[in-house]
């Protein structure tokens, strides 16, 4: 049988009532689970592995999916509608996507996330069943020098992407950097800064540091202005639904953050924010309307939900040709596999082809079921905003604060939550960007492992870092991103930067 | 798992005084991981044998569990249905990280699974056999590089006794820690490093369509199935295996510790714990009471001076 009919047989499968019902089940807890911040879909997956014992391997594999993709989704309202990212890959989409729910342009921004992550996971799903094979040796060629390529072009491309200032965003960055090397240090086993305070071994927690910004910091900051803040926000301006206007605007920012996404989640060490900063970046550059990022633009909500999406498709592609599970979610996927005596890796497909296309297929079914399941409640989301301020922002905190407790029940992780979210106050009031620190917690310790690894392999030659031809080409057109912005602002920037955008659509 | 808490509220609430104790299982390792695999299936198993009705699993992830560990010593003290999950990797773990909550803090009650060590090479490697790594170890210990688990782990320990075992002096070996086996097997299947290190389950698919090449596993002796001599046949003398137990709280009195025992021991012997063992691929290793002690004592005595003479521990 040819691969197309493999697919068709595994839609057939999925396409049961009861497996539609269990992929139902999958995404609405999914997206209930995304929407909680610090509860994500891999404890989810964990506490209902004993339940689905009981279940036919495809009926719970279905459900799986399931959850997994709407934690991937659910992330995104709650950053646009409370600036409370739900999940680490949603940081992003808090940035504009807040600013826009604050213009009174809520709808669109959900409505552009919701179809962008089903453009995305439409097409790296489909990616995923025709050519897994190859990301996936695209995937193996990334040694440890390629990943720290990828990472200086990662600090390079979103460093110079936020806010206006260089110097405050590097300060922000830097802020980053130092609290990522809290915990104990990966490659020798030795603590760092924790000061003999236990809770502090493990480094600490992205989602705890980026609620406590975003959340408690904002809170405290509209709490401080009192009643001279600025009036209700208006909940629905113009149309609720994505104009023409948004939709060309919207459309490649999709595409492109699919491509960006998709095999990033197949890298071992890839992580789906990375993706999100990358495609962000890429937006901010390519844009039109430059001057509305940072005011809301809807390119910076379009690109990395697609991206974060398509990161999550991408992450099955190393599970299901390998067994190699690359994120919390795939390990305990990985798992449920084991529960029914299936191994995945590079048998799986030509052993077990009934279950393996079952899943694809079963993974666009959830994914279009998260789009009917969504848009209708866009109406009813977006009426959040309408609530009374001080209810609002009430709400957020509890909310905030049931999140971090719900995913690590401790006083010391409160304490922090409290710590860090005046932290992200005081920054606001002095006008520093957060979303670095956000950036420098994720991609310091990355960037610093693999630093260290590759120069270990090496015997600490430093000429490895070049001689690679992707890890030089990275490093290459990390260079130039640095540089041409420099050489065009000193030759009377604005015309000829336009330009470039135009000639690169 | 805001439910969870509520409903364990509840529950904890109106609750009577049953007969059978209603276990928690702290899992010190986020979900997904092995200990994690391994509370999850004393979970299902304890529940459907009927020894406890109601069981929950808590998981609090971070420093190979030694965090988890601290939280558990002071918080469960003198609880008799509180268990937690461990392993090998905590006996390195507290001594790499000076854990101020040592294993001697709880009451250990059963090793129950264990998983043997393999060593692996790409296929296009050009070490064939145990005996090519020794001569490649020799040459230049730096040059080969170890792709394993986190560093102080078993994985760790183990290239560091076999180092040790060949005559090489294991401060100079060039271990190379990936956050956990998975992140390594890419980099081992990738030919970044020269040689992988981990449980066998890890390359357990890779070896059998022919990608990897198993060198050697740390078994006793050979392994039913396995198509590859042990350590000690090539040469060395390494037996390392990564074990799980299951531990209950300190300062529990001696009928305490007696029905968490007999209450573990009916879980050991009983279908379904057995038949998850068969499906996970995990060895049935169970030891308790004295002789769990002892062995205990053992390695962590010996793990102690693998780790000075890797020069992880001063």
């Amino acid at each position: 049988m040819s691969t197309f009919d493999f697919l068709l047989q595994g839609l057939l499968v999925a396409a049961q009532p009861m497996n539609l019902l269990y992929a139902l089940i999958g995404v609405t807890l999914g997206t209930a689970v995304g929407v909680l911040p610090g509860i994500g879909p891999a404890l989810t997956v964990a506490l209902l592995l004993p339940v689905t014992y009981r279940l036919d391997p495809a009926g719970s594999l279905i459900m799986f999916a399931g959850i997994y993709y709407g934690g991937m989704y659910g992330g995104s309202t709650t950053s646009i509608l409370l600036n409370t990212p739900g999940e680490s890959s949603s940081i992003v989409t808090a940035l504009e996507g807040n600013k826009m729910a604050r213009n009174g342009r809520g709808g669109p921004a959900l409505a552009t996330a919701a179809i962008g992550s089903f453009v995305a996971g439409l097409i790296a799903t489909i990616g995923l069943a025709f050519i897994a094979p190859a990301i996936v040796k695209l995937a193996l060629v990334f040694g440890p020098r390629e990943y720290f390529a990828l990472m200086v072009l990662a600090f390079v491309t979103v460093s110079s992407a936020f806010g206006d200032s260089t110097l405050r965003g590097l300060t922000s960055l830097f802020i980053g950097l130092a609290l990522a090397l809290i915990g104990i240090d990966q490659l020798t086993g030795q603590t760092r800064l924790a000061f003999e305070v236990p809770d502090l071994l493990d480094g600490i927690e992205v989602t705890t540091l980026a609620v406590a910004m975003f959340a408690i910091g904002e809170t405290l900051f509209i709490a401080a202005q009192g009643n001279t803040g600025p009036d209700k926000v208006e909940a629905v301006k113009g149309s609720l639904w994505m104009t023409a206007a948004d939709w060309a605007r919207s459309w490649k920012p999709w595409l492109r953050g699919t491509i960006i996404g998709f095999p990033i989640g197949a890298m071992p060490a890839g992580g789906a924010e990375i993706g999100t900063f990358l495609s962000y970046a890429t937006e901010k550059r390519l844009t039109k309307h430059p001057e509305e990022f940072g005011n809301g633009a809807i390119e910076g909500v379009a690109g990395p939900e697609a991206a974060n999406n398509a990161s999550a498709a991408g992450t099955l592609v190393p599970l299901l040709t390998l067994g190699l599970p690359t994120t919390a979610t795939a390990a305990i996927m990985l798992a449920g596999f084991q529960q029914y005596g299936l191994q995945p890796g590079p048998l799986l497909f030509a052993t077990n082809p009934q279950l393996v296309w079952g899943l694809i297929a079963s993974l666009l079914i959830a994914n279009f079921m998260l789009l009917v399941l969504n848009l209708p409640l866009i109406g009813l989301w977006v009426r959040l905003l309408t609530i009374p301020k001080p209810w609002l922002y009430a709400g957020i905190l509890l909310f905030a604060t049931l999140g971090t407790i719900g995913a690590n029940p401790s006083v010391f992780e409160l304490g922090m939550l409290l710590a860090f979210g005046v932290m992200g106050y005081m920054m606001r009031v002095f006008g520093y960007p957060i979303a670095p620190v956000v950036v420098g917690l994720i991609l310091g310790p990355l960037a610093e492992q693999q630093l260290r690894r590759a120069l270990a392999i090496s015997q600490g030659d430093f000429t490895v870092l070049v001689t690679s031809p992707i890890a030089a080409v990275l490093l290459a057109i990390a260079a130039l991103a640095l540089i041409v912005p420099l050489i065009l602002r000193a030759r009377g920037r604005g015309e000829v930067l336009g330009q470039l955008a135009a000639s690169e659509d | 798992m805001k439910h969870v808490f509520i409903a364990s509220l509840i529950a904890g609430s109106i609750a009577l005084p049953a007969f059978a104790a209603d276990y928690t299982i702290m899992a010190p390792a986020a979900p997904g991981g092995g200990w994690d695999q391994t509370a999850r299936t004393l979970q299902t198993a304890l529940q459907q044998e009927g020894i406890s009705k109601n069981v929950q699993v808590v998981n609090v992830p971070g420093a190979g569990g030694t965090i988890g560990l601290a939280q558990f010593a002071s918080q469960q003290k003198g609880k008799a249905n509180a268990l937690i999950v461990g392993g090998y990797v905590m006996v390195g773990a507290i001594l790499t990280n000076k854990a101020p909550v040592t294993l001697k803090e709880v009451t250990p009650i059963a090793r129950l699974t264990g998983e043997y060590e393999a060593i692996v090479v790409p296929a296009s490697s050009n070490i064939k056999s145990v005996a090519d790594l020794v001569d490649a170890l020799k040459k230049n210990p730096g040059a080969v590089s170890w792709g394993g688990g986190s560093a102080g782990g078993v994985d760790h320990i183990a290239a560091g006794l076999i180092a040790k075992a060949a005559g090489v002096d294991p401060t100079k070996i060039n271990y190379i820690a990936f956050s956990g086996g998975g992140e390594a097997l890419a980099a081992i299947l990738g030919s970044q490093v020269t040689v992988g290190i981990s449980s066998y389950g890890e390359f357990e698919s890779q070896v059998k369509s022919g990608t990897l090449r198993l060198l050697a596993v740390s078994s006793d002796q050979r392994i039913a199935g396995i198509d590859a001599p042990t350590l000690k046949e090539a040469g060395l003398n390494v037996v390392v295996q990564n074990w799980r137990m299951v531990a209950a709280p300190p300062g529990l009195t001696a009928e305490q510790k007696a029905a968490v025992t007999a209450d573990v021991e009916k879980l050991a012997k009983s279908k379904t714990w057995q038949e998850a063992l068969k499906t996970k691929g995990w060895q049935d290793t169970y030891l308790a009471g004295p002789a769990f002690e002892e062995q205990l004592a053992k390695d962590v005595a010996a793990t102690e001076t693998v780790l000075k003479d890797i020069g992880l521990v001063k």
